[in-house]
């Protein structure tokens, strides 16, 4: 049913369609909105029986899934930021244990400087936890990304994170198409563990491994992410079919048939793009946008076929490996290896910086007209001034105090004008 | 599960001969029938406090619950002895944790069965003292103050002795650990308050608390039964000697569980809602100095010469215990513990 909703509300009310059993999580912005609804749900019994448990810490709350998942039931929680840092044992737990654990990442910036706006930082720096990432373009994607994560983890039996863009999406209202409690159950049956404790059938899960097998168990998570490279699309395709709305997959499309330049980023930048392409196009320029959908599994094979046309790609992502570079892009790199395609990184939107068309756009003018070096990590719209000055600062003075206080006087935001 | 036919095991300290007793008064081990929770064959070393704890406790759990039961259980010694795999000492269902996460995991579990409807299946959940009174203190105090329906038990062997035997915050006064040496003219742990989970997990008013020893199984396999008639969050400290870590003879472990209690360092006893309700009373009081010398853990309190602030301000510290607890009162008509009706 079409409805203008919050996108945060959206979210819980499929969650609460999937039925989970036992919800666990711990308030953070931007996420909270989720979880305040939840928690009228079970409380009104339109969710029943879930048992909502209000923990202490993010790392109790996914601690929490954990036990509940082993002990049988559907779970859930949701988090952001310093929150899925604060899981990031248990994150690794969850997936080294095999359990069919689904969380919601309201992606947020990680401090310091504290910063509570939307980037993708905190999900990419868990990309190695062994959870499948899948990322929502809009909010119909985020509620439809629900339901076919429920049917991934159980199907695969190993946890999936569902990220979407905080505020940006969490908290934009917009006509959202909602599923039904009957369609949602077709689709997504009963939960039945793969593995479980069981007073009838006692197993100890969890056991230490040594050197003699832990490589082994190490590649089976690895085998079962894999198998979701082929699940992922057959979910999505199902989805389709009986939800007449195409959500999800590994990867989408935008003008890329005979696109030369390839623009490929992740989340609800997409949209953003597709305009500043299609503009591009109306100009005879023939550019296209990749998103992708899931980075976790990372669908190489898939990424090289879509972009084995492409003479130019430009990654435009909301996180960065400090001191390295860019991630998706390194892992684009990877994919593209041995092709003749020249790869250029670029950060943006990060701290909920806007990631606006006229930005996008400047950025493929300068890329077009051959300025910009495919080995150097470039920043959309960095002040480079700014940076200079502190640096500078930082050269000279002794003690020169915070960066970040440095800069915002600088700017004249704060404090007394500059130093 | 099944309960299996065992061999009798003879234990205990003045427990007479379980096996002369009536069947329905012999003890959960001495049952030809008992669950046999945590099977021999697993590595942990000689005369482990903590083995024989958690025996007791989960065989005594599984028959408080027929079988219906399922345990978490954090990162520790315990955890690590008894899992190499594929060499699972555990009949009962059992989840490793992490080493913090021990009791929120547990919660999980409750509230799964909850809303299961399956509530007649138990959650146990088990660490060592560092994996509850540190690192998983947070999550415990969080399941304590949620009142979630889980007995959580603490062996308490005062040293993180899986890392290698460094301190804990369960660590008494003046012991060697490999991170509190009597090095440079320093005296081992120091003093202080130390943290006492008992107590803090009775502010919480949780409905039962007790604290047991390994040297009275009887009243272990009792407190454990009792905790399991009780709904909701449930905490029980079992203090369990570790011969390794305290460089004490492994023949030795009962008896040193045995000393700490008859010298008022270690208060054995039972509360219900945040209030004492029974206390197990010293039967021969000895002097600290008798539980200390077994130990190399304060052999530098008996040099030449011996540190004797030390000994009585660990003296005094026992002394306060058996004012605050009333462990001497009334000493004549003390029972055996455990023997209660
Ligand atoms: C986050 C984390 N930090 C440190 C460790 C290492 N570690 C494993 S067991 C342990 C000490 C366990 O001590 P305790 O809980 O007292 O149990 P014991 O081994 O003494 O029975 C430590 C420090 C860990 N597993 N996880
Ligand atoms: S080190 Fe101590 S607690 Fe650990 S197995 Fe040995 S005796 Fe038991």
């Amino acid at each position: 049913m079409l409805e203008q909703i919050e996108g945060s509300q959206a979210v819980a009310r499929t969650v609460g369609l999937c039925r989970p059993a036992v919800i666990a999580a711990y308030p953070i912005s931007p996420q909270t909105h989720i979880v305040e609804k939840l928690s009228d749900l079970v409380r009104t019994r339109e969710l029943e029986p879930c048992e909502y448990l209000m923990v202490e810490s993010e790392f109790g709350a996914l601690s929490a899934c954990i036990g509940a998942s082993a002990a049988g039931a559907r779970t859930y929680t949701a988090t952001s930021s310093q929150g899925l840092l604060f899981m990031a044992e248990a994150l690794f737990n969850a997936s080294g244990l095999g359990l069919p654990l689904v969380m919601t990442v309201a992606n947020r910036a990680i401090g310091a400087p504290i910063n509570i706006w939307n980037d993708h930082s905190d999900a990419m720096s868990m990309r190695d936890s062994g959870w499948v990432q899948l990322y929502a373009e809009s909010n119909q994607e985020a509620v439809d990304l629900h339901v076919q994560a429920y049917r991934l983890a159980e199907s695969l039996s190993l946890p999936v994170m569902v990220c979407m863009d905080g505020f940006v999406l969490t908290h934009a209202v917009e006509q959202v198409d909602l599923p039904g409690q009957d369609e949602v159950d077709r689709y997504l049956p009963a939960f039945v563990p793969q593995q479980m404790l069981d007073p009838d059938d006692p197993v100890t899960i969890g056991a230490m491994v040594g050197p003699e097998a832990f490589t082994e168990v190490k590649y089976l998570m690895h085998a079962k992410q894999m198998q979701a490279l082929d699940e992922i699309p057959r979910l999505a395709a199902e989805f389709a079919e009986q939800f007449g709305r195409s959500s999800g997959g590994l990867l989408s499309a935008y003008r890329l048939d005979d696109a030369d330049t390839v623009v490929v980023a992740l989340g609800s930048m997409l949209g953003t793009l597709e305009d500043v392409v299609d503009s591009l196009r109306d100009e005879g320029v023939s550019v296209g946008v990749l998103g992708v959908k899931c980075f976790r599994p990372w669908p190489r094979d898939e990424i090289r076929e879509a972009l084995s046309h492409a003479r130019r790609v430009v990654v435009v992502e909301k996180a960065f490996a400090v001191g390295a570079g860019g991630i998706v892009g390194q892992n684009l790199r990877l994919a593209l290896q041995d092709l003749p395609v020249e790869v250029y990184d670029v950060v943006a939107g990060l701290g909920g910086r806007a990631v606006t068309r006229a930005s996008l756009r400047r950025l493929l003018d300068v890329l077009l007209a051959g300025g910009l070096d495919p080995y150097e990590l470039h920043f959309l719209d960095l002040d480079t001034a700014l940076v200079q000055r502190e640096l500078e600062r930082s050269r000279h003075r002794v003690r020169p105090g915070p960066h970040a206080e440095n800069m915002l006087r600088d700017l004249g935001v704060v404090g007394s004008g500059p130093l | 599960m099944a309960f299996q036919e065992i061999k009798l095991y003879q234990v205990g300290t003045f427990v007479a001969g379980n096996r002369l007793l009536d069947p329905e008064q012999r003890s959960v081990q001495a049952r030809m029938g008992r669950s046999n929770s945590l099977t021999s064959g697993h590595r942990a070393c000689q005369g482990c406090g903590e083995a024989l704890g958690a025996r007791y406790v989960l065989d005594a759990a599984m028959r408080a619950t027929d079988g219906k039961m399922i345990a978490a259980n954090s990162t520790g010694c315990l955890e690590v002895f008894s899992t190499p795999y594929p060499e699972s000492s555990w009949q009962v269902p059992w989840l490793h944790s992490l080493f913090g996460n021990g009791p929120a995991v547990a919660s999980g579990m409750a509230a799964a069965l909850k809303a299961q409807g399956r509530e007649d299946i138990r959650v146990v959940a088990q660490a060592g003292d560092g994996g509850t009174v540190d690192i998983g203190f947070g999550t415990l105090s969080g399941m304590f103050e949620r009142n979630d329906d889980v007995l959580f038990v603490c062996y308490d062997n005062q040293g993180y002795m899986n890392t290698g035997v460094q301190r804990s915050g369960a660590t008494p006064p003046a012991a060697r650990t490999a991170n509190t040496k009597p090095v440079g003219g320093t005296t081992g742990n120091v003093f202080g308050q130390g943290k006492n989970l008992p107590q803090i997990a009775m502010a919480h008013e949780i409905p039962y608390v007790a604290t047991a020893t390994v040297a009275e199984l009887r009243d272990l396999e009792h407190k454990v039964e009792r905790a399991m008639e009780f709904r909701g969050a449930r905490y029980l400290h079992v203090y369990v000697p570790c011969p390794l870590g305290w460089g004490a003879a492994p023949a030795d472990t009962i008896r040193l569980a045995r000393l700490v209690k008859e010298t008022g360092i270690f208060p054995v006893f039972e509360a219900e809602h945040g209030v004492v309700t029974e206390v197990s009373r010293i039967r021969h009081q000895v002097p600290v100095e008798d539980y200390l010398r077994p130990q190399r853990r304060y052999a530098h309190l008996f040099g030449d010469p011996p540190r004797r602030d030390l000994i009585d301000r660990i003296q005094a510290g026992a002394d306060r215990n058996i004012a605050r607890f009333g462990l001497l009162d009334d000493p004549d008509t003390s029972d055996l513990p455990g023997a209660r009706p």
